[in-house]
């Protein structure tokens, strides 16, 4: 597989830039985060999004979707990384649509995938339950309770649950078993606390307490969802490297022009050679992320069981670069770029965000190593 | 079955059957490289055999023409030889500086009259190539070389003295830059090929702190050479040398990504040991490994990315330094790494235990990486005027 886009994937992609930039730009973002949105996210442009295809990307053509793969998902995701435009994308078009359309039952996939495609239903995935990314500890438990299951515990960190209207809950169905439930939003026993985050995106806070679910809640195969949560998680983390990347990217390109045009001592400021010099490792660090994101894009769209090592190499130098670029972003902006009126502050807050969500540099270089062998 | 794919099978059966096995096992010292020259030193027989096979087809250098010694194949034949070679692990039946350096501004550069002379030659291992560049007042500012060439009648006269000659004592030609003008900086530069054998040239090899080197001062006392050897314009040296070192700086950054026999992971396993869980005994080199590791992938991805966009004409020309500045950086952190987790070990300079200090020296070796061949402050402008368009640099 070559490292370069073909036709039709750098068509998907301007054709995302061109709707993004006329239809959402940072501007969007900061309007619904000034009027302190309840949504916050637009859910007319959403409806807009689902009219180009793209919330159907990974929805097979028979229900309705476009039928695409993780490499296009991750070129709508980087593409929202240069525009920060809140959507349900990544929690609904991107984890909820690959787990249903790869595991889901037909009844399942006949209810939500047209529904995902046609942006008239938001699903979120509930895994994390620690504040930082730990998806071997589930202590959410569902017992069997006839033929159905009763779920009790809480989970955090779940994008887009405060106005999912369906929930994908990984819960603990043996001391070594998991297993993927679809939890309706409004089931008894079920509490859904908004969290506003840094990034003006929303998540939600869970707590269930002896929620009932019905047998046809299983998603694949009961106490079999450990491995498939490994493969939809994997799917998450190369999605999210993507909006990584046109973060820094963003970030990066907005800041060498900004070194073109800022004079002091009478000069513009990029002559300085102390500026230069961190700008051209910067931009190393863009490529090489570039082609290893690419490349675990493809691994997981090949093979979602093959990829962990690609897909953690790719999440961890993502984290890497969008950090630095963030942080030299706000630096070589100088005061101004402390300033909330200056956008630089909206990408920083973002790329914090997307290193947390599904592991950050850290967690993913140990996945790296315990993979290796040592 | 398409063309390209016949002769994918093709070149698959001919390599199985004409590669020694012996051919096929990792580089790792100095004598696994089969450099040619006038006084060939073959390791082995099988090394021998591997580059006469290898010639006879053209394929030391597959993509050249044939006139010129090569094998006459398309882009994308050249690249199923390489992928064929790689899934085998065949080694390079030649390593050459006139392949990698001088062939490719011969050819953009060169006379015909000048290529038929010495393509062949370099194809065929024949002739060994070095590389007179840095003097002891021009390394990183190059275009201050001192080197003086005088025309007198159809010869030029040389005098000075080059550094960092790689294997200048095992070479057999040349190729230098010399000026030719005093009165200007860089259109005073001219390039220039001729026989380390001729009078006048002397080498003195140049000891590192590695405790060994391929390096050598070169002296020139009035060197005579034939004025035919002149390559590109008088006084147009300049830009041949730029072009060299894009070359030159392809080749080296391909040192980071070189498929080493052990991911640098495996081998702390086995000199600091693990715990009960499989994992590496000193957490605070796992985590400078892992983050490594992550980093080695992501540039060697970087690479194939840079080989995919050339194959479809696009890319930048002056990513090549940027992939050499990281590819160097990335070998310095290798080492340091290697370096720590031999601890005592990785601290011999002698012994047969650590086959005289071998993690020790390249340790120190690796260190030129950054220098050679443009500094990694060098790339760095580079990389900051030409891609990023930034004022000044």
């Amino acid at each position: 597989m070559t490292l370069v886009l073909n036709d039709e994937q750098r068509m998907l992609s301007d054709s995302v830039q061109s709707f993004l930039e006329g239809c959402a730009p940072v501007a969007h973002l900061r309007k619904l985060r000034d009027a302190r949105d309840a949504t916050g996210f637009s859910p007319a442009l959403w409806r807009d999004f689902a009219g180009q295809g793209y919330s159907g990307v990974l929805v097979p053509e028979t229900h309705g979707g476009l039928g695409l793969g993780v490499v296009e998902a991750g070129l709508i995701s980087e593409r929202l990384g240069h525009t920060l435009t809140p959507t349900p994308f990544l929690s609904t078009a991107v984890l909820a649509a690959w787990v249903i359309s790869r595991a889901g039952s037909a009844a399942q996939q006949d209810r939500l995938l047209p529904a995902i495609a046609a942006a008239e239903t938001v699903v979120a995935v509930a895994v994390d339950e620690c504040s930082k990314h730990r998806p071997a500890v589930v202590a959410t438990r569902a017992a069997r309770d006839g033929t159905g299951f009763v779920l009790d515990g809480s989970k955090l960190f779940v994008l887009d649950g405060h106005v999912a209207d369906t929930l994908v809950v990984a819960a603990r169905t043996g001391p070594e078993a998991l297993t993927l439930f679809l939890v309706d939003a409004g089931a008894a026993g079920l509490e859904i606390e908004r969290t506003v985050m840094v990034d003006a995106h929303n998540a939600a806070r869970l707590s269930l307490k002896s929620v009932r679910v019905g047998a046809e809640a299983v998603i694949g195969v009961i106490d079999n969802g450990g491995a498939l949560l490994e493969q939809l998680l994997d799917v998450g983390r190369a999605v999210v490297a993507a909006q990584l990347l046109g973060v820094a990217d963003e970030v990066f390109d907005r800041t060498v022009a900004y070194l073109k045009e800022r004079k002091q001592f009478n000069r513009p400021i990029g002559e300085f050679q102390a500026l230069q010099h961190r700008a051209a490792q910067l931009y190393c660090d863009l490529e090489l992320t570039r082609a290893i994101v690419l490349k675990a894009l493809q691994a997981v769209q090949k093979d979602a069981t093959r990829a962990r090592v690609l897909v953690s190499q790719a999440k961890s130098r993502a984290c890497t670069t969008a950090n630095r670029a963030v942080q030299e972003g706000v630096q070589m902006h100088g005061g101004i770029g402390m300033t909330d009126d200056l956008d630089i502050g909206l990408f920083m807050k973002r790329a914090r965000v997307l290193q947390e969500l599904f592991g950050d540099a850290g967690f993913h270089a140990d996945r790296v190593a315990t993979l290796g062998g040592y | 079955m398409s063309e390209l794919e016949a002769f994918r099978a093709d070149t698959r059966a001919w390599l199985e059957e004409n590669c020694p096995e012996e051919m096929r096992r990792p580089v790792v010292k100095d004598a696994d490289m089969c450099w040619g020259g006038r006084n060939p030193r073959f390791q082995s027989e099988a090394q021998r055999v591997w580059l006469e096979r290898m010639t006879k087809r053209g394929w030391t250098v597959p993509a050249w023409p044939r006139a010129y010694g090569g094998g006459g194949l398309g882009k994308e034949e050249a690249a199923v030889l390489k992928q064929e070679m790689n899934a085998l692990g065949c080694r390079l039946p030649l390593y050459s500086f006139g392949i990698w350096m001088l062939a490719p501004v011969l050819l953009k550069y060169g006379s015909e009259e000048q290529r038929l002379e010495h393509l062949p030659k370099i194809a065929r291992g024949e002739i060994r190539w070095c590389q007179g560049y840095s003097e002891p007042n021009a390394g990183s500012d190059l275009a201050s070389l001192a080197t003086r060439a005088e025309l007198v009648d159809d010869h030029f006269v040389v005098n000075g003295q080059k550094v960092w000659t790689s294997y200048a004592d095992e070479s057999d030609w040349i190729f230098c830059l010399v000026r030719t003008d005093s009165a200007r900086k860089q259109a005073g530069i001219s390039f220039l090929l001729f026989d380390m054998g001729t009078p006048g040239v002397t080498t003195r090899p140049t000891l590192l702190i590695s405790g060994k080197s391929p390096f050598c001062e070169t002296f020139f006392d009035d060197v005579k050479v034939p004025g035919r050897n002149l390559v590109g314009e008088l006084h147009g040296g300049w830009s041949i040398a730029k072009y060299l070192l894009m070359h030159e700086r392809e080749m080296i950054s391909g040192i980071g990504s070189a498929v080493a026999d052990k991911s640098a992971g495996q081998l702390a396993v086995e000199s600091v040991g693990v715990d009960a869980q499989g994992r590496l005994l000193d957490l605070s080199l796992r985590s400078q490994v892992a983050s490594f590791e992550v980093d080695e992938a992501a540039f060697a991805a970087w690479l194939q990315m840079t080989a995919d966009r050339a194959r479809r004409g696009e890319g930048h020309p002056a990513v090549a330094s940027g992939l050499k500045y990281y590819g160097a950086e990335l070998n310095k952190r290798r080492w340091e790494l290697l370096a720590a987790s031999g601890g005592a070990d990785a601290l011999e300079w002698e012994g047969s235990h650590s086959k005289d200090g071998e993690v020790t020296r390249t340790w120190l070796r690796s260190k030129g990486n950054s220098i050679e061949g443009g500094t990694s402050e060098v790339q760095l402008n580079v990389v900051a005027k030409h891609i990023l368009g930034l004022p000044g640099a």
